[in-house]
């Protein structure tokens, strides 16, 4: 974890600034720099630094799954304590797996899948099915909210 | 979706490079002009395909270190309401109806993300308070096994 001292003013507007609002133009750094006061190689060097720290993971698409015709779920499994790490690693081997957390309870592996089509997520879900633990299937029904802005 | 497009979303989903003009590679390699490719991902973002375009925070290393999925058990004909009021809580970051399973009641699920677990306990009780849903359980995220936002 980053030492909240860590991080200056700087750091704090850019990390609430290129979340939601980051500049599409061939310039953004230069933008970005332009609506805070700072010249486009300090926002570099602070996102820069802002990346190795970790606070940033990237700066890319959030991409929709259903509007580009994919298919995705939410799997909770049910597996025993001492095989947890093997099959999380069998889990991740999928491209498709976007998520998969560690959760207390019954159902203690919890990880989505995001497939192109309605077929391949079918066809993830038969193999995951060969682990032989059992599993709930959890598509999304309606969506309230989706990934907004952290403010730091 | 075109296959420019298509392209466009491989060729920034691992993180655009933190450079002057991080679009100009992406743009020769797909014999478009930057113009044209950050206008591609604008009109991207309009049509849906994207939810945004932007960077993707470490939430652990920013200090955020107790996240928990809670789901809760809400009367079908509450969901509506409830979800509302769910996703007007700050602390909410996503929040999702999704089917319910056999031995699995529960069917709206929250994102609830804060510095302490005390802290996500505490939002929980206020959102039980807010909903008049008493029915949940907090599930915190133990491990993560796995975290890279949906890809094509």
């Amino acid at each position: 974890m980053i030492d909240q001292k860590e991080l200056d003013d700087i750091d704090r507007q850019l990390i609430n600034m290129v979340q939601l609002d980051f500049p599409l133009d061939s310039r953004p750094f230069r933008t970005l720099g332009e609506q805070i006061g700072v010249s486009e190689e300090a926002v570099i060097s602070h996102l820069k630094k802002l990346t190795e720290l970790g606070a940033i993971r990237r700066i890319g698409p959030i991409i929709d799954t259903r509007k580009i015709g994919g298919f995705s779920t939410l799997i909770a499994m049910r597996v025993p304590e001492h095989e947890i790490g093997k099959v999380a690693m069998q889990i991740n081997g999928f491209d498709e797996v976007s998520h998969n957390y560690l959760r207390p309870g019954t159902y203690n592996l919890w990880f989505t899948v995001s497939a192109r089509s309605k077929s391949r997520l079918l066809e993830i879900l038969s193999e995951i099915k060969k682990t032989g633990y059992p599993f709930l299937d959890l598509p999304v029904e309606r969506m309230f909210k989706i990934g907004v802005r952290f403010r730091v | 979706m075109n296959v420019i497009d298509m392209q466009l979303i491989k060729l920034t989903q691992n993180g655009i490079k933190l450079v002057p003009e991080p679009f100009k590679k992406i743009a020769l390699e797909l014999d478009i002009s930057e113009e044209d490719a950050v206008r591609r991902i604008g009109s991207m973002i309009d049509r849906g395909i994207l939810r945004r375009f932007g960077a993707s925070i470490g939430h652990r290393a920013l200090g955020i270190v107790a996240n928990a999925m809670c789901v809760w058990n809400v009367p079908d004909e509450r969901i509506e309401g409830a979800g509302a009021i769910m996703a007007g809580f700050d602390e909410v970051s996503h929040c999702y109806e999704r089917a319910r399973c056999p031995d699995w009641d529960y069917n709206l699920y929250t994102m609830v993300h804060a510095r302490t677990k005390e802290e996500c306990e505490h939002i929980a009780q206020e959102i039980s308070r807010a909903t008049g849903i008493s029915d949940y359980i907090i599930l915190f995220s133990e491990k993560e096994f796995k975290k890279t936002g949906v890809r094509i």
